[in-house]
């Protein structure tokens, strides 16, 4: 018994139980998301119960509660918010008469009011009046071939509406100009305000084609209809521009159901999101996070390490030394949305701002740069995340033997050759190491973005087609900060917790392919100048 | 009462000449009153006990020392006529004629070869003939081309630790220096490391003035023309090796040398 506790033994039990207790968690954790994030896009059946008062519904089983072993209570996902107002239903396993899946059921993404679930009646489509006529016997397969036919005007439309984007952006810019010309006390009369004015005017009729151009092809798209029948009957006219996607997923085979699962991600990728970003795609959301990391690291990268070479190869050690780097250290454990306030108060109000009185004070009391915007919000998480690059270069050049330096300088190399030619080489798997951390914070970060730019849903993203190209004054959307509005702030709670999900394994990939970036670079450093210790 | 041969205090051809040197880390003086010269072109053996000042004052020679921010020192030390402590002389400029060898080997993590021509290109040296033709020279004057010539362009790495330290000096001959300063640099090693690198310092005799700092009395028996006796930071005596390992003038030198002490 003695030599069971000389030994260490429950130590040993200890150090692996908390271990295998931390993986256990991370595992639950990332299974979780993965399990339910992978399941999002996948077409499940649809079921149509018929209720012992004779009602039906159909839906998507959702969720169901077991008691004791046996079934007795099952959610579904109705859809059609538009009759029901609800996405959501709970029945009694009693109350349920009977349950079939319906071959002919059909699912509808639409651009509005949720999916809709039920069956198709008929198409009419303006000139093929006797497709609807004929019969109520429409199917899918037409139902296809008329939301395909509608492509070459949908295209139309989304030219003519990128056409007014542009317009009104320079409208946007000739008024910022006319603003400066009259902020500068330039009369009316002049030949320049008058040059932009004739400008505006041509911009105007230009637009007001485009949009009149744009309204016939409107009125043209509500000519395409379909009616649908619900479960209970009811008939539904639906334009067929408003659905994003129909399909039949009882009748689907496995490589249509696989292929319709890959589409959705391709969408969830490319695409904007939708009612109120709860469906559609991501890339905003993906484009911004990306962005804002860049940009952060443009930033504390560069000042991190080189306040560390500062603060281990120059700084005289002594009282200052220590209590900056206590500082620094410390700076590591405030709170995330202080660094939001300060970012607010400095960066936005401060130098936005300032900047905006220097430079723009003719589109005041509207900021340009004195309000939340890609540049201030990723300052802000540099600030934040510079310690960790900071406190990593330290170690790593603390860390390399005096024998190196020793040797370097014996040879008549000065300090600076030493740390460019031999320190910094061979630091730099270290402060990689720091700068996977500081990523993944930063990546991860929400709280402080949420006061200095991040918003809900945003026009444009920071980089397009518009001069000059990058807009570091824009808003941005940001993959963190888009779970916890479509999880907590949005109307519909239940029917967004699909993409909760989502999101939340996107924002998890995509952290860990710019690390794993980051970490292969580091190997290869370390394999490249590891000192060996013959 | 530093007992000295008058001859070896005024050697005739010294390349270094220490006058008066005292060194004080802090409060604590760890030389006193050294004098001594160096002969141009000999080995020169530095024993003592441990903590006895032989490590500082070799490093006083290429201003090691430099780096440690307590340091006082006080007296002069003469390089070919050159006051190495006075204002004017600069740091790195010395250290390109005064070489050093390490007790623990340290070759950097790059190629043989880079490692070699380290110095020159810091030097600002680029030309490829010149750095090809300097690494073949120094490889070959440290006796270790024959074991790398093949792999120049591996990581030095991955040699044993007896080529590391012969590579070590390559590095330190390609600069084309004076002097070599060496401290200890055989403690690390196994027997047959040992015996090739003095067979080298003995070879590199007669070309370069080297002087080492040993434990190893047998080594510098073996090694060495010239032998200085340090104790407590006091030069004890110096003279030809050979005199100092068989009739020492200085009771202290004997009783260490005969291995009553030490």
């Amino acid at each position: 018994m003695k030599q069971f506790w000389r030994r260490g033994e429950p130590f040993i039990w200890a150090t692996g139980l908390s271990l295998s207790a931390i993986i256990c968690m991370t595992v639950i954790l990332i299974a979780v998301v993965v399990i339910n994030g992978m399941t999002v896009f996948w077409p499940y059946k649809l079921v149509e119960f018929t209720l012992s008062g004779g009602e039906k519904y159909l839906g998507e089983i959702s969720r169901s509660e077991k008691e004791d072993g046996i079934l007795t209570k099952i959610q579904l996902k109705i859809g059609n918010r538009d009759l029901y107002s609800l996405d959501f239903k709970w029945f009694d396993q009693g109350e349920i008469n009977s349950q079939k899946y319906p071959v002919k059921a059909i699912a509808l993404e639409r651009m509005e009011y949720g999916n809709f679930y039920g069956y198709l009646q008929s198409i009419k489509i303006p000139g093929q009046l006797s497709s609807a006529s004929s019969s109520n016997y429409a199917n899918i397969t037409s139902l296809k071939k008329a939301l395909e036919s509608l492509e070459p005007l949908q295209h139309k439309k989304e030219a003519l509406e990128e056409d007014i984007t542009d317009i009104n952006f320079e409208v946007e810019r000739l008024h910022h100009k006319l603003a400066g010309l009259r902020y500068k006390k330039i009369p009316e009369h002049d030949r320049r305000i008058q040059a932009l004015l004739l400008e505006e005017a041509s911009l105007q009729t230009q637009f007001n084609k485009i949009v009149s151009k744009n309204q016939a092809i409107e009125n043209q798209l509500h000519q395409y209809t379909a009616i649908f029948r619900s479960a209970d009957n009811r008939e539904i006219t639906i334009k067929l521009h408003e659905i994003v996607r129909a399909y039949e997923p009882n009748a689907m085979s496995l490589l249509e159901k696989t292929g319709h699962y890959f589409s959705k991600i391709v969408e969830l990728f490319l695409d904007d999101p939708r009612e109120s970003n709860t469906e559609g795609g991501l890339f905003p959301a993906i484009f911004g996070t990306i962005s804002l990391v860049f940009l952060m690291s443009l930033l504390s990268f560069p000042l991190g390490v080189i306040a560390g070479i500062y603060l281990r190869e120059y700084a005289k050690e002594g009282l200052l030394v220590q209590t900056v780097r206590i500082a620094v250290n410390n700076l590591a454990g405030i709170p995330s949305i202080v660094y939001g306030i300060f970012g607010l108060g400095f960066f936005v109000y401060g130098i936005g701002g300032n900047l905006d009185q220097l430079f723009f004070p003719e589109r005041l009391p509207t900021p340009t740069f004195g309000t939340g915007g890609i540049l201030w919000a990723s300052l802000t998480l540099g600030l934040l995340t510079v310690p960790v690059v900071i406190v990593a270069t330290e170690e790593a050049l603390g860390a390399i033997t005096p024998g190196i330096r020793e040797g370097s300088l014996a040879l008549g190399s000065t300090k600076f050759q030493t740390l460019l030619r031999l320190l910094l080489p061979m630091a730099s798997p270290g402060i990689l190491t720091g700068f996977i951390l500081a990523m993944a914070r930063a990546a991860g970060e929400v709280a402080p973005l949420m006061i200095t730019g991040v918003v809900k849903l945003a026009p444009s993203l920071p980089l397009d087609g518009q001069f000059p190209f990058v807009h570091f004054d824009r808003k941005f959307m940001h993959l963190g900060f888009h779970i916890y509005d479509i999880g907590f702030q949005s109307p519909n709670v239940e029917a967004a917790k699909p993409m909760v999900y989502v999101t939340t394994l996107l924002l998890i990939l995509i952290v860990l392919s710019m690390c794993s970036v980051a970490i292969h670079l580091r190997n290869k450093m370390r394999t490249r100048y590891a000192i060996s210790d013959v | 009462m530093p007992q000295t041969n008058p001859a070896i205090r005024q050697i005739s051809d010294a390349i270094v000449e220490v006058n008066n040197l005292n060194l004080f880390y802090g409060d604590k003086q760890a030389l006193s009153n050294i004098s001594m010269s160096f002969p141009r072109n000999k080995v020169t053996a530095l024993i003592g006990p441990s903590g006895c000042g032989k490590s500082t004052l070799i490093r006083c020679f290429n201003r090691m020392n430099d780096l440690i921010e307590t340091i006082s020192i006080k007296g002069e030390i003469i390089i070919d006529g050159q006051n190495i402590y006075d204002t004017k002389m600069d740091a790195i400029e010395l250290r390109r004629r005064v070489g050093m060898v390490f007790q623990k080997w340290n070759p950097f993590p790059k190629s043989i070869y880079e490692n070699v021509i380290y110095g020159l290109r810091i030097a600002g040296v680029n030309n490829k003939k010149i750095l090809d033709e300097t690494v073949e020279k120094s490889l070959k004057r440290a006796a270790i081309w024959d074991e790398v010539k093949d792999r120049l362009h591996d990581s030095a790495m991955g040699l044993s630790g007896g080529q590391m330290q012969r590579l070590c000096i390559a590095r330190a001959i390609a600069v084309e220096p004076e002097v070599i300063l060496m401290d200890e640099p055989c403690s690390a090693l196994d027997p047959r490391s040992t015996a090739k690198i003095e067979e080298l310092i003995r070879e590199l005799q007669g070309d370069y003035t080297i002087i080492i700092v040993t434990h190893n009395m047998q080594q510098a028996a073996r090694v060495s023309d010239f032998t200085a006796y340090l104790y407590l930071g006091e030069l004890i005596e110096y003279d030809l090796t050979k005199k100092v390992f068989t009739t020492p003038t200085q009771k202290e030198t004997e009783d260490y040398i005969t291995g009553r002490f030490g």
